[in-house]
């Protein structure tokens, strides 16, 4: 692409009257500079990390006796070898699976219910109700987290009373409590993304089914359930996606309770690793982990649309 | 299902959802004395007075450090999210109008970049800019916020369903250039996806935590996020500094609602598009 764009543009202005292009690569000036500039970032700050976490990755730490100078040589697959025995690894990637399979199915379920429920003729004040389940939204993540560390304490919440006995943040509890903090900020974003394409289905195919007969829970699951399955997939993956990533809000709550370890999540794991530093080992991980969050979702929208398309 | 039914779910969920914002909002106009004894779900008396106390030690702390955070935070997210939303439609815009060898593998690639974990990307970008000496500077947070990949997946949907082949042609018939023809005909018809595309990005980059907590380290560069983290890693050495957090916390919030409930009419019907395909 850069090379097309150092050239001046090889087609004359178009004559009036033609209106079908004479060459495949009539405008390819213009086409440069629109993809280029975002080509250009994309490949800085995208490509060259994913390479360089790899080519890193690849590399392991030598010293010449016990007090050497460290120097990089290569090691080939030596810290997949370590990611692959380290048990906190496992540990952690568990902690998000058990999350993730527990977590996105409750919120999805939530957003597809609240979207149903906005999109049927049940409910009043549709506006004030799409506004407060979004407004959590809004919050970035690590104040959410703060606010409910608050929420969850024993001695300052208001809610004291409950959460002194209940301890939210013990070992057992702390990643629900977690979960409860991500469920609440993404269900109303969720829930819109759902209600949009709802919006989006065209009024007469409800018509139809009420001349049939058919009551609106008939209609919900019947019709509009399985016509917004593009946008609940595309929820899912992105909840998924965000699952693994989880570390903002363990990462805050490791300020109100000593049950979060460094290595809660694999996130975690790879942030304790490089400020070690060990580079190389949070690089293999790093690797791992995307790799696993592609094969993830890849596998995830395959499936659904097989069976979109049985 | 009863109506009856339908309004009491949205009702329990309506406290679910607004009484943790009121709550801090309530803390916010508690001193560091009466937080704790007094009722934390309700005013007191004093709560305006403390309210506005609270807030002008907020700004004043630490030479006002809290102020400078949020104006770093609302730089990085508006001028990067502008200028990576005008990238971002440039280049859906491209790939949805015009044919050209590779198309369909360039955009294969920047959809792969929506799969790809941001955080994975914060370490090595770290080495890669620690190579060039720019960690601990501005450009550390602003450079990577620009690119959105998923910015250009909505903006080619939306091209592709909102930009008629026959204006783009009309306008090359009237002796329009390319260039102008996107920037005075189809970024109008697109406008409705590129605020979606703005506001996600502003929301990405307002509440990024990993990038900033990775590449600074001078408190005068902090987002507001990383620097109340801070902030509330320290309650236990410095008390005071709780009521500043949670006021602070409330502050930090303002700009993302007022964005979001001003650009309601647009974000609304593009929010949609990334569902259809």
């Amino acid at each position: 692409m850069t090379q097309t764009a150092a050239e001046p543009a090889v087609v004359a202005p178009p004559s009036p009257r033609s209106t079908r292009p004479r060459k495949p690569f009539r405008y390819r000036k213009a086409i440069a500079i629109f993809i280029v500039p975002f080509a250009a970032l994309f490949a800085a700050f995208y490509l060259t990390p994913i390479l360089y976490a790899v080519f890193q990755s690849l590399q392991k730490v030598e010293r010449e006796g016990t007090f050497g100078a460290p120097t990089q040589v290569f090691g080939g697959l030596s810290q997949y070898a370590l990611v692959f025995q380290n048990t906190e690894f496992w540990s952690s990637i568990g902690r998000v699976l058990l999350f993730g399979i527990v977590q996105v199915p409750v919120m999805l379920l939530l957003a597809l219910l609240f979207a149903l429920l906005l999109d049927s003729p049940l409910l009043r004040g549709k506006r004030f109700f799409r506004l407060a389940f979004f407004a959590p939204y809004a919050v970035p993540g690590v104040i959410a987290a703060i606010m409910w560390g608050y929420l969850y304490s024993p001695s300052l919440s208001p809610f004291s009373a409950v959460t002194s006995r209940a301890g939210l943040l013990d070992g057992g509890t702390v990643l629900w409590a977690v979960a409860n903090v991500v469920t609440w900020v993404f269900v109303g974003y969720n829930m819109l993304i759902i209600y949009s394409s709802l919006l989006a289905i065209p009024t007469e195919i409800y018509e139809a089914a009420r001349l049939d007969g058919a009551s609106q829970w008939r209609i919900a699951v019947a019709i509009k359930i399985p016509l917004v399955v593009p946008a609940i997939v595309l929820t899912a993956v992105f909840s998924v996606i965000g699952t693994l990533q989880l570390l903002t809000e363990p990462l805050v709550f490791r300020q109100f309770t000593s049950t979060i370890s460094s290595t809660f999540t694999p996130n975690m794991l790879v942030y304790s690793t490089s400020s070690v530093p060990n580079f190389n080992l949070a690089a293999a991980f790093s690797v791992v982990l995307a790799v696993a969050t592609f094969i993830l979702s890849i596998g995830f929208l395959r499936l659904t649309q097989r069976k979109a398309d049985q | 299902m009863s109506r009856t039914a339908a309004m009491v779910i949205m009702g329990a969920f309506t406290l679910y959802f607004l009484v943790p914002i009121f709550w801090l909002l309530v803390s916010s106009t508690k001193t560091l004395d009466n937080f704790n004894s007094s009722a934390a779900l309700w005013f007191s008396p004093t709560s305006a007075q403390d309210f506005v106390g609270n807030v002008g030690r907020l700004f004043t702390y630490n030479d006002g450090i809290f102020p400078r955070w949020m104006l770093n935070s609302i730089v990085y997210a508006t001028v990067a999210g502008a200028l990576g939303t005008i990238l971002s439609a440039m280049c859906g815009y491209a790939l949805a109008k015009y044919r050209f060898w590779g198309r369909e593998a360039l955009f294969n690639i920047f959809l792969g970049g929506v799969l790809v974990p941001a955080t994975a990307l914060a370490l090595p970008l770290f080495l890669i800019f620690s190579k060039v000496e720019l960690t601990d500077t501005f450009w550390a947070v602003f450079l990577p916020s620009i690119v959105s990949p998923f910015g250009v997946y909505l903006s080619r949907i939306y091209a592709a369903s909102s930009v008629p082949d026959e204006i783009v042609e009309a306008a090359r018939i009237d002796g329009s250039s390319e260039l102008r023809t996107f920037f005075t005909v189809a970024i109008r018809l697109m406008s409705p996806a590129l605020v979606t595309v703005f506001l996600f990005q502003f929301v990405a980059i307002w509440n990024n935590f990993f990038l900033p907590l990775v590449m600074l380290r001078s408190q005068e560069l902090f987002p507001v996020t990383l620097g109340l983290y801070t902030w509330n890693s320290n309650v236990s050495q410095y008390p005071e500094l709780r009521t500043l957090v949670l006021v602070g916390a409330l502050v930090s919030i303002v700009p993302l609602l007022v964005a979001f409930l001003s650009l309601q009419r647009f974000w609304r019907s593009g929010l949609g598009s990334g569902g259809l395909k």
